[in-house]
């Protein structure tokens, strides 16, 4: 039997109509736009002024505190500007406008295809790579990796999960990068165990991938300590706790991060891109976006730049269909629409979802009926109809009692609801109060 | 059957008066000394229960004036300083006088100044909208008009105008308790001092953007050109942020500013009408 996590799960129709598109490089845009704060944590603090000459690879915004990280400039050029633009949420956020002038790299950058296995650092060396090259979770939470690799005192990394799961509906970026970068992803998976100094790794596929769960598996026999683990097809699979509890048995305790178990989750995008900052020099600034939709002309997947704008990808895709309701980054189930396709590709950016009007407006929302399926299907055992009135009463102080800070915001209770009630909205309007609350409690 | 009932009778009759009995200790016993002068109070205030005084509810704000040894800082909002003058009668202190204010909203971005770039379709509250995105128009400062005020207004002194997309404060309604203003989430509503028969002049925009991109966003955004600070005689205006701000103490309602403002972005409210009148625009819709 295939492994899985045990409490909730949905099943929404997978629709990955863009896994056998190779990835593609996309054209260069002409202009890119590059948010200082695409990741968790402070934001980068510009380093470029208007007029400097960029060459990509160059650090363009340095990172400002420990839970930072450092950006890079993606293309070759002229500083534009440095000053705000609209990001995803619509709100301005200060960013680095670049010019782009033909394709020079800086020459440290290995542009080569040659598999480098082996690397002489150490395990410090590694981290401070990491960190250097601005890696973050490819995934989408961006959490800078370096941080992550670091486990806090008093607590020790047993094993490393890599997570190939790509659970959301539609996205192919992780599923394409497994079967054209295989080795690649393991040398990473093995320069992220040997700078957490674990001997153990797990790579978790869902199972509606087997032309993937069989290459890696091949390829993995050569390298020691690497497990290539099949999962049930269940969303949220790929939520960093119900993969550890899938893949190892644990659950992690709550309010508690994933090392309170002995384990570190990592995607299978992030574990490339160390290998490509290891062993190439390559610091983050491309990574895979899935453009894909029922209407899109030609599905895809795209080796993006970061801040080229998202029209130009949905061009490069067939242009918008006449249809499209709403624009999304990332995946149907939690993915935010777009206001606007001026919005530039982020390092957190994993697919541009085209939804057709038809299905892309909600329907009106009625009274709960008490079916209860919201609590049957929580991955996190919480009772998201009794969140979504506490959200709504604005109570706080019981919401939190009720674990609302557990909710990983996957979406799966808005999904079941057969009312249409919008828990999630309220869930997370609680949550960000409750957060705000904690943190006010803690100075 | 006669019996039955005179049987009742008697039993409830015992209950009743041992239990009368009891209780009369149980009062005696327990009984908890309260100040005759927090009920008084209380019934000098408007008890509306809004909060406006920062106190749980009219009895609170009594119960603290009792105790307090002078009213400094007490105020009630709704009463203003007549409730507040009764109040002192009763505690045989002095209030202080307070100016009385009333609630300003400065936005005046409505659907026929502001067009529509985006469609938001989640939930019906401006605190959520406000959480997940800027809006459904290119300025991200400006009112989402999904109408939070006016859900927490007890005084129903807000005015949704149904269709404009920003709500209008009933100056005649308002007692500036501040509720409204806590619960905007984009800061647009404040406090200041009520001018004689509720006459306003207001910059009804908090656009911080550069001129040109808040223009572009809305037709009577403050562009932040300095016209009416240089014209203002008084000194009641000031430029800051790109982003005109007139102080209401120091304002003489003299509506030069007004009519020197390119962008019309500063407004009078409850003014006589000027002779030059302007044509009113047409409603549209959309819906709360």
């Amino acid at each position: 039997m295939l492994k899985t996590f045990k409490t909730g799960g949905v099943h929404p129709p997978e629709n990955k109509i863009s896994a056998n598109a190779k990835i593609e490089q996309l054209p260069l845009p002409k202009t890119v736009f590059i948010p200082v704060a695409q990741h968790i944590g402070a934001p980068a603090t510009p380093v470029v002024n208007k007029g400097d000459a960029v060459k990509v690879g160059q650090l363009i915004a340095k990172s400002s505190s420990f839970v930072s990280t450092n950006i890079h400039a993606p293309v070759s050029g002229k500083v534009k500007k440095v000053d705000v633009a609209p990001d995803s949420t619509g709100y301005t956020k200060q960013g680095i406008f670049i010019d782009v002038e033909g394709d020079e790299w800086m020459e440290e950058i290995d542009r080569s295809e040659i598999l480098v296995k082996t690397t002489g650092l150490d395990g410090k060396a590694i981290i401070q790579k990491i960190q250097d090259a601005g890696i973050v979770g490819l995934g989408g939470a961006t959490f800078p990796t370096h941080v992550k690799l670091v486990p806090p005192m008093g607590m020790t990394a047993k094993i490393l999960l890599i997570n190939g799961v790509e659970c959301e509906p539609y996205l192919t970026s992780d599923h394409r990068l497994m079967l054209e970068k295989p080795d690649e992803i393991l040398v990473g998976t093995q320069l992220l165990m040997k700078a957490m100094n674990v001997e153990k790794a797990a790579i978790g596929i869902e199972n509606n991938k087997p032309d993937a769960i069989q290459l890696l598996t091949g390829k993995a026999k050569d390298y020691k300590g690497i497990e290539i683990v099949a999962l049930k097809v269940k969303y949220p699979q790929g939520g960093e706790k119900q993969l550890i509890k899938a893949v190892t048995g644990r659950e992690v305790p709550s309010g508690g991060l994933p090392i309170a178990v002995g384990a570190v989750v990592s995607n299978v995008g992030t574990a490339f891109a160390v290998y490509e900052a290891i062993a190439k020099n390559k610091p983050l600034f491309e990574r895979v976006v899935t453009v894909t939709g029922k209407g899109v002309k030609r599905p895809s997947n795209f080796k993006v730049r970061i801040g080229t704008p998202t029209s130009e990808l949905i061009e490069a895709a067939g242009g918008l269909p006449e249809n499209t309701g709403k624009i999304i980054s990332g995946g149907p189930m939690m993915g935010k629409a777009l206001a606007s396709v001026d919005v530039p590709v982020t390092k957190g950016t994993s697919g541009i979802l085209l939804i057709e009007e038809k299905i892309a407006n909600r329907p009106e929302y009625l009274d709960c009926i008490r079916c209860s399926r919201c609590v049957s299907v929580c991955p996190m055992g919480l009772e998201p109809y009794l969140l979504m009135t506490l959200g709504e009463k604005q109570i706080f102080d019981r919401a939190e009692q009720e674990r609302v800070m557990d909710c990983i915001e996957c979406g799966s209770c808005s999904y079941t609801c057969p009312s249409n009630r919008p828990l999630l909205d309220y869930i997370r309007f609680g949550k960000a109060k409750v957060g705000a609350i904690i943190r006010l409690r803690k100075k | 059957m006669t019996i039955t009932i005179i049987l009742t009778i008697a039993i409830l009759s015992i209950i009743g008066t041992t239990s009368a009995v009891i209780l009369f200790f149980v009062a005696k016993k327990f009984y908890v000394y309260e100040d005759p002068r927090i009920d008084s109070v209380e019934q000098a205030l408007p008890g509306a229960n809004c909060g406006g005084c920062g106190y749980a509810g009219c009895r609170a704000f009594a119960d603290t004036c009792v105790k307090a040894a002078d009213l400094s800082g007490l105020n009630c909002p709704v009463g203003g300083n007549e409730t507040m003058g009764k109040v002192a009668d009763i505690l045989g202190l002095v209030a202080e006088k307070k100016e009385p204010r009333t609630a300003f909203i400065r936005c005046n971005g409505t659907c026929d100044h502001r067009p529509k770039t985006s469609n938001y379709d989640g939930v019906s509250t401006c605190a959520i909208a406000a959480s997940v995105y800027s809006g459904e128009t290119d300025c991200q400062w400006g009112c989402l008009g999904y109408g939070d005020c006016f859900d927490v207004c007890e005084f129903d002194a807000i005015d949704l105008r149904a269709g404009l997309g920003v709500p209008l404060i009933i100056d005649d309604k308002c007692v500036a308790c501040g509720k409204c203003v806590d619960a905007c989430p984009k800061n647009l509503i404040e406090l200041r001092k009520r001018f004689p028969k509720d006459r306003k002049i207001v910059v009804a925009c908090r656009n911080k953007d550069k001129g040109a991109t808040a223009r572009k966003a809305c037709d009577v955004a403050c562009i932040g050109c300095g016209k009416c600070e240089k014209e203002c005689n008084y000194d009641a205006i000031t430029i800051e942020n790109n982003l005109a701000f007139i102080d209401s103490d120091k304002c003489k309602l003299c509506r030069k500013c007004v009519s020197v403002c390119p962008t019309n972005s500063i407004i009078e409210l409850n003014f006589p009408p000027r002779k030059i009148v302007t044509e009113e625009k047409e409603v549209c819709n959309t819906e709360k």
